[in-house]
This record gives structure tokens, C-alpha cells and sequence, in this order.
């Protein structure tokens, strides 16, 4: 009953669509809308609770108590947040390149959106279930780069566009590791399709057979999503805040919510490839396959955070210098005996 | 039987349109990277033109076509934009794309470049029946790569890696120690 309340829900929409006789282009075409509204939503909603969830986990690793006042438990407090920043104006430098300056914002929603389209967040609950998968999360991720440098250089600042170079200096580095750490995965499933990534898992995660890859994996993910120790995109103490210096009011706000979405999508990413995705563990099938999803993603997120309040910013040479000399050499050899294992193993 | 041939005309003709809206963001975006006076804003609507294309590889069935399109292009734009920032030696960006008069002897270049390309594709014998699309089509693809094709891919391989060195070997800096190197 529980484990099928997104999937009927679904057939009943499509069964109703059927017996108002509508044409089956436009019926399936508008389940498409309904199931990406329902991803944006969720995008959405879990970017502004993940704020307020990493302020708290923040302030529990450093004895505070965190938001506490609007709301039980502090609660409202992001959405208190958002509404402020929507009610505040927008400013645009007089210097900047005006279409740009507030495309880039617009934007930045738009990857996490299309990956998520992809992902199955239960048993039969991919919103389209592409067979390139992984290849796709990977060619749609690239994009998030580009969008973040044009909001550093439209704004016309000298800090914004050395944030706007580091981004691509990092993003564009740790891509290579975090790529080459799926195909260890890859070459074990012989799929790209994320349910069957997560199938070939039903006997043992991937976290035991490829801990290397997934080790590189995490690392690499972090640069990424631009969060300490990674995070000198935006170091505060040398370039302001990097790329989104001189944006106020909703472009800031999208950009920081954007943040917890890509934090969600590499939890997410981790989990259906390392850690059997909606699979239950120990054969707990008492719960629906989406809670142990989200569960997963939830504690992977968790991780994140930890690290993020616990360790301090590298230096610029450092960061570049471990993804180029140490992270890809290490991937590589992990593909190279991840294929020797696996033709030893079938011959 | 009639509602599944109305349907299948209902596909046909979103697909036309589809054709249309993709072909006309293409040549509009290649349009603006060429005339564009700013740099950066022609190199973003690269990205435009890379978008269209993949959306038209989809079109045609090709779907692990147009996800290389979206990475290796599109993705790779942001490295095309930190160079052009980085080496273009000008004060204002606003005039980084600048027209001048070559286009007197660009024109009948590219018009000649443009009959030729025609004239081929004119006279090749086009597969006018489309064939049996597999549904998996990533899985065709491993084997030509990794088995058929294997030597001639581990050569560009290697072609690729020699430029790559290459490259590093120009741009590195020269130390002078005293002695010549």
C-alpha cells in the first residue's frame, strides 16, 4: 500500500485522463508536467529545509543551538528567510551586463531539474527512465559551470570574476575524478541506466567492491558542490562571496538554494551508486523502497555537512594540484584493476 | 484503429514542429556568435547552437549522440569563455568580436566552401528508410569501440595524449638555470 502511493496515484491520474477520452500525446505529455512539477517541488522544498538543517547541524558541531525562535524548533526559519529576500529589490550594478546578470539566476535551477528527471527515487519511480543514465547526470552537471561563471562576469566585479575563474578552474578539474570514479561502478553493472545500477546492488553495495571509487567519489563531489573544505569559489576571507557578490534580494536567494540542490543531487548520485539506492538493507522490506531512498540521501547529505564544519579551506594550488596528481592517477588505476577483477573473475 | 493513425499523425507533426523550433534556435544562435560585437555573448550562444543540435540528435533517435553534444560541447564552453577572457588584449569587452572589411575575401570563400558542401550532399546516396532503431543503443556502441574499431581508437587515443604533452611542453615555463635548455 505505502510502497505503491506515488505509482497508483499516477495510474489513477492516467486511468482518469483515459476516460475524459484525452488524445494519448497530450495524456502523456501532461503526466510528464505533473511528475516534473512534482521533482520541482521536491527540489525546491528539500533545498530550503537542507538550510535549515545544515545551520543546525552546524550549530550542534559547534555547541550552539541554531535557529530556534520562528517556528517550533526554528522551523520556519529559511522560509521566513526566502520571503525576506523576495520582498528585497533587486540590484543591478550599473556596469554589469544586464541580460546576463539576471539570466544566470534564472538558470541555475535548471540542471538539478533535468537530472532529477532521471532519478528513481523508488522502485518504478524514475520520472523517465533513460537508458544513458549516468552518462546524462554527467553531460547535464557540466552545465551548472557555465551558468556560475556567467553570473561572475556579467557583474562586472574584479572579486565576482576571480570567483567566476576558480569555478571554472575547480569544477571543470574535479569533474575528470568524479567521472572516472563511476566507471569503476560501470564496469561492474555493464549498465548506464540508474534502476539497473541500483538492481545489480540487491546482493552487496558497490561502497564494498569499489571503496576506492567512492572514496574519490565523495571527494570529488564536494569540490563540486563548491562546499568547504572546497569552497574557494566563494572564500569569504579572500574574494567577498566569489561569483555572487553583487547579486541581492531573489538572485542571491536562488543561488544559495541552488547550493542545497546540488548537494541533494550528489547525495542523490552517491547513494544509487554506491549504496543500493532504494534498496532496503538487511532485507527491510517493512518500509516502501522511496523512505529508504531519501533516508539514504538524508544521511549522505549529513555527511557533507560533517565535513563541511569540520575542516578548513585548502589553498587554490593545493585543491588543484590533489584532483590533477593524486585523485585522477587513483582512478585510473582503480578502473584498471576493476576490469582486470572483473575479466579474472568471468574467465 | 482510426484514433491510433490520428495518433500517430498528432506524433508526427509535434515532431515536425519540434524540427522546426530546434533548426530555427540553431541558426539564430549561430547567427549570434557570429555577429555578436561581445565576445563572451557569442561564446554563450555557442552553447545555444550546441543545445539545438543535441535536442535534434534526440529528433533522430540518436540520443547517446546528443549527451556527448551536451558534454563535451556545451559543457566545454566554459574553457572556450576563460580563454577568451584571458587572451583577448582589450580594454572594453563590449568590442572583443569586432566586423572589419575582410569580409570581401571571406565571402567567396565561404560562399565556394558552401556550393561544395551542397554539391556533396546533392550527389550522396542518402538512406532515405529510416532503419530499426534499437532501444538500448549505448550497448551496439561498447563493442564497435573496444573490439572492431580498437586500434584506430587507441591511436586518436594516443594522438590525443602526444598533443596533450605537447601542449604542456610549449606553455611550461622556461627556467633558466644558467645553462640553455
Amino acid at each position: 500500500m505505502l510502497e505503491n502511493i506515488f505509482v497508483s496515484s499516477l495510474n489513477w491520474l492516467k486511468n482518469l485522463m483515459a476516460a475524459v477520452e484525452l488524445p494519448a500525446p497530450l495524456a502523456d505529455m501532461l503526466i510528464l508536467v505533473i511528475k516534473l512539477a512534482a521533482i520541482l517541488g521536491f527540489i525546491l522544498i528539500n533545498a530550503l529545509w537542507l538550510v535549515y538543517m545544515e545551520r543546525k547541524v552546524s550549530a550542534f558541531i559547534q555547541g550552539r543551538i541554531g535557529p530556534n525562535r520562528v517556528g517550533p524548533f526554528g522551523l520556519l526559519q529559511t522560509t521566513m528567510d526566502v520571503l525576506k529576500l523576495i520582498s528585497k529589490e533587486i540590484i543591478i550594478p550599473a556596469a554589469a551586463d544586464k541580460k546576463l546578470f539576471l539570466l544566470a539566476p534564472l538558470m541555475i535551477f535548471v540542471p538539478p531539474l533535468a537530472i532529477f528527471a532521471i532519478v528513481p527515487f523508488g522502485k518504478g519511480m524514475a520520472a523517465i527512465d533513460l537508458n544513458l543514465g549516468v552518462y546524462y547526470f554527467v553531460a547535464m552537471a557540466s552545465l551548472s559551470t557555465v551558468i556560475i561563471w556567467m553570473a561572475g562576469w556579467s557583474s562586472n566585479n574584479k572579486y565576482a570574476l576571480l570567483g567566476g575563474m576558480r569555478v571554472v578552474a575547480q569544477m571543470v578539474s574535479y569533474e575528470m575524478p568524479l567521472i572516472l570514479s563511476m566507471i569503476g561502478v560501470i564496469i561492474l553493472t555493464g549498465t548506464l541506466n540508474m534502476n539497473g545500477i541500483i538492481q545489480a546492488q540487491e546482493k552487496v553495495w558497490f561502497i564494498f567492491l569499489q571503496p576506492v571509487a567512492a572514496t574519490i567519489y565523495l571527494i570529488a563531489a564536494l569540490a563540486e558542490t563548491n562546499r568547504t573544505p572546497f569552497d574557494l569559489v566563494e572564500g569569504e576571507s579572500e574574494i567577498i562571496s566569489g561569483p555572487f557578490t553583487e547579486y541581492s534580494g531573489m538572485g542571491f536567494a536562488f543561488f544559495f538554494l541552488a547550493e542545497y540542490a546540488n548537494v541533494l543531487l550528489v547525495s542523490v548520485m552517491a547513494t544509487t551508486l554506491f549504496f543500493g539506492g532504494w534498496l532496503a538493507p538487511f532485507g527491510w522490506t517493512f518500509l516502501p523502497s522511496w523512505f529508504w531512498f531519501i533516508f539514504k540521501v538524508y544521511i549522505m547529505v549529513f555527511i557533507f555537512m560533517w565535513v563541511r564544519w569540520t575542516f578548513p579551506r585548502i589553498r587554490v594550488d593545493q585543491l588543484m594540484g590533489f584532483a590533477w596528481k593524486v585523485l585522477v592517477p587513483l582512478a585510473i588505476a582503480n578502473i584498471f584493476l576493476t576490469g582486470l577483477g572483473k575479466y579474472l573473475f568471468l574467465s | 484503429m482510426k484514433q491510433l493513425q490520428g495518433c500517430a499523425d498528432m506524433e508526427n507533426s509535434l515532431e515536425l514542429i519540434a524540427f522546426f523550433l530546434l533548426a530555427g534556435s540553431l541558426l539564430t544562435g549561430a547567427l549570434m556568435v557570429v555577429t555578436l560585437k561581445n565576445l563572451v555573448n557569442s561564446v554563450l550562444s555557442l552553447i545555444v547552437v550546441f543545445f539545438s543540435l543535441a535536442g535534434i540528435f534526440i529528433l533522430l533517435n540518436a540520443d547517446f549522440l546528443a549527451a556527448v553534444q551536451v558534454l563535451v560541447y556545451a559543457g566545454g564552453v566554459c574553457i572556450m569563455l576563460v580563454f577568451g577572457v584571458m587572451l583577448v588584449q582589450r580594454k572594453d569587452m563590449r568590442e572583443s568580436n569586432p566586423v572589419n572589411r575582410r569580409f570581401l575575401i571571406a565571402a567567396p570563400l565561404t560562399g565556394a566552401l558552401f556550393l561544395l558542401i551542397g554539391l556533396v550532399a546533392a550527389k550522396s546516396p542518402w538512406v532515405k528508410e529510416a532503419g530499426e532503431v534499437p532501444e538500448n543503443t549505448i550497448e551496439h556502441l561498447a563493442p564497435i569501440l573496444l573490439r572492431d574499431y580498437v586500434i584506430p581508437f587507441e591511436a586518436v587515443a594516443i594522438l590525443l595524449t602526444v598533443a596533450l604533452t605537447g601542449v604542456l611542453l610549449l606553455v611550461k615555463e622556461v627556467k633558466d638555470n644558467g645553462r640553455s635548455s
